[in-house]
């Protein structure tokens, strides 16, 4: 049967991992490849990556990094953070990643999904969303979430749902779903917005936002619907480890890998 | 036994190459790696030439057919490759080198080697499709290939297609089967030939192990077959352990 996934996320700026809070606030956490190459041990899943500086200049150090992971963690590795054609996407798969998640790039310019999806095959290609709550909905109606780009940054006027059933069509063979209202505020994920998407769409949904402790993964498979789970800072704060969540997930009776000495 | 570091590989795979076969844009650091990781040398292998040092070949690869039997074509490598199985010398399929073994894909239409009779066809009634993800794969019976991995351990996937073995053979050919929505052939297993749907290179300790056990099985097949290749201290690889 197949394992509900538990993903580690490193958001790394000029080499090193952080996290922010709102998508801001940035706090140094360490080398990738070493972060990466302890999770795995710790019985990570998958390791993604998001360059959040993105800047032109830094791909060579993002390139290095990817390629210094792929040889020390033997998990899958996705990476994603300002890839914006297919040869920026090919060269993150020849430094030694396994999927490449699409964003802000995607949504100028759609197309892009299915032109990578072409060239790599679409269980390479990820489409991240980065969504906020519409506000001033009333109670009675169904909730619905716009899109952001530029790390959250940016509205776009595009309503989330129906960008991942198109991202979908295009060719993405994953969806990365993030609430940015919940993103580093440890209050639990959207499981509304993540059952909204799962519900209409046939690949796996990553969940991404809010994370504060195990029973927030087993709510975002249970109650979201999602294939898979991530989470930053209370990894990478060790506030829970990834052995505490997967047995919390276990108990709540959903399939997860159990990795033998992977500690507690 | 540790979780994550693989047994030391056993001792003829410190001088034994493998064929890793490169023909598109896809990762190749990680099975580049992880067969370093177990002891093994590695030539990227793009044109028929970078076959002639090997002792086993490696058909690694994700995504369509079609663009895949393109690229290898344009390398002048499918010839050699079909002449490298029909000599017996050690293959390992993984994803689509092992669908690439098949007469065709449904999902494009692509010709492929056809060394293994039946289609490539699309998951049946998948739950979620790709079929991303750790799953268990389950073992009809014991292989070289599966020594000291528990039955029933997990592998990471990440593909949409499989074969579908025909004819009289194929319930022989078929090592382990996995579930997703339905059942499907997760490793295949005809004498010099193997493969696996699952990716050895990005699954852990277990890939690794798998990994050490093709060069151990290799190495024994290869010296069995009286090929060119002499492995150093091969004594007490029977190839049946």
């Amino acid at each position: 049967m197949l394992r509900r996934r538990v993903i580690p996320c490193l958001d790394v700026a000029d080499g090193r991992v952080v996290k922010g809070t709102r998508f801001v606030d940035l706090v140094d956490e360490g080398d990738p490849p070493e972060l990466a190459e302890r999770y795995a041990r710790e019985g990570a899943d998958e390791i993604v990556f998001l360059d959040i500086t993105a800047a032109p200049e830094g791909r060579g150090t993002l390139l290095g990094i990817v390629e210094r992971t792929a040889r020390r963690a033997f998990v899958p590795l996705t990476v994603g953070g300002g890839v914006r054609s297919v040869v920026e996407m090919r060269d993150v798969l020849r430094a030694g990643a396994d999927k490449v998640s699409l964003n802000t790039a995607a949504v100028a310019d759609p197309s892009l999904i299915s032109r990578c999806a072409a060239r790599f095959g679409r269980q390479a290609v990820v489409v991240a969303i980065d969504a906020r709550r519409r506000t001033g909905d009333e109670p009675e109606t169904e909730p619905s979430w716009e899109v952001f780009v530029r790390g959250g940054r940016e509205p776009t006027g595009v309503e989330a749902v129906e960008w991942a059933q198109r991202a979908v069509d295009l060719g993405a063979g994953e969806l990365l779903v993030t609430s940015i209202d919940r993103d580093g505020t440890r209050s639990g994920f959207d499981t509304e917005l993540l059952r909204a998407i799962s519900s209409r769409v046939r690949v796996p949904v990553i969940a991404s936002g809010g994370a504060a402790g195990p029973a927030d993964f087993v709510a975002a498979v249970r109650d979201g619907g999602a294939d898979a789970v991530l989470a930053a800072s209370i990894f990478h704060r060790r506030i829970h480890s990834i052995a505490q969540v997967k047995r919390a997930m276990a108990k709540a009776g959903l399939p997860v890998r159990v990795v033998a000495g992977a500690g507690r | 036994m540790k979780a994550w570091e693989p047994e030391p590989p056993v001792a003829p795979s410190r001088s034994f190459r493998v064929a890793v076969v490169d023909y598109g844009a896809g990762n190749l650091v990680s099975i580049e790696q992880a067969l370093k990781t177990v002891g093994t040398e590695v030539v990227l292998a793009r044109s028929p030439e970078d076959l002639g040092l090997a002792d086993a070949l490696v058909v690694p690869g994700v995504g369509a057919a079609e663009p895949a039997m393109r690229r290898l074509a344009r390398a002048r490598l499918v010839d050699p490759i079909m002449a490298w199985i029909a000599a017996g010398r050690p293959y390992l399929g993984i994803c689509l080198g092992l669908q690439l073994l098949f007469e065709r894909s449904e999902e494009d239409g692509a010709d492929t080697f056809g060394v293994l009779a039946g289609p490539t066809v699309q998951l049946v009634d998948a739950p979620t499709l790709p079929h991303i993800g750790w799953n268990q794969v389950v073992r009809r019976r014991e292989h070289p290939l599966f020594e000291g991995i528990s039955q029933g351990a997990d592998f990471y996937f990440v593909h949409s297609f499989a074969g579908v073995p025909e004819g009289i053979a194929a319930d022989r050919l078929v090592l382990a089967d996995t579930e997703h929505g339905s059942r499907f052939a997760s490793v295949i297993d005809r004498g010099n030939v193997l493969g696996v749907q699952f990716h050895p290179e990005r699954s852990g300790g277990d890939g690794l192990r798998l990994l050490a056990n093709f060069v151990r099985w290799g190495s024994a097949l290869a010296a069995g077959a009286g090929a060119q290749y002499t492995p150093v201290g091969a004594g007490g690889t029977s190839g049946g352990d």
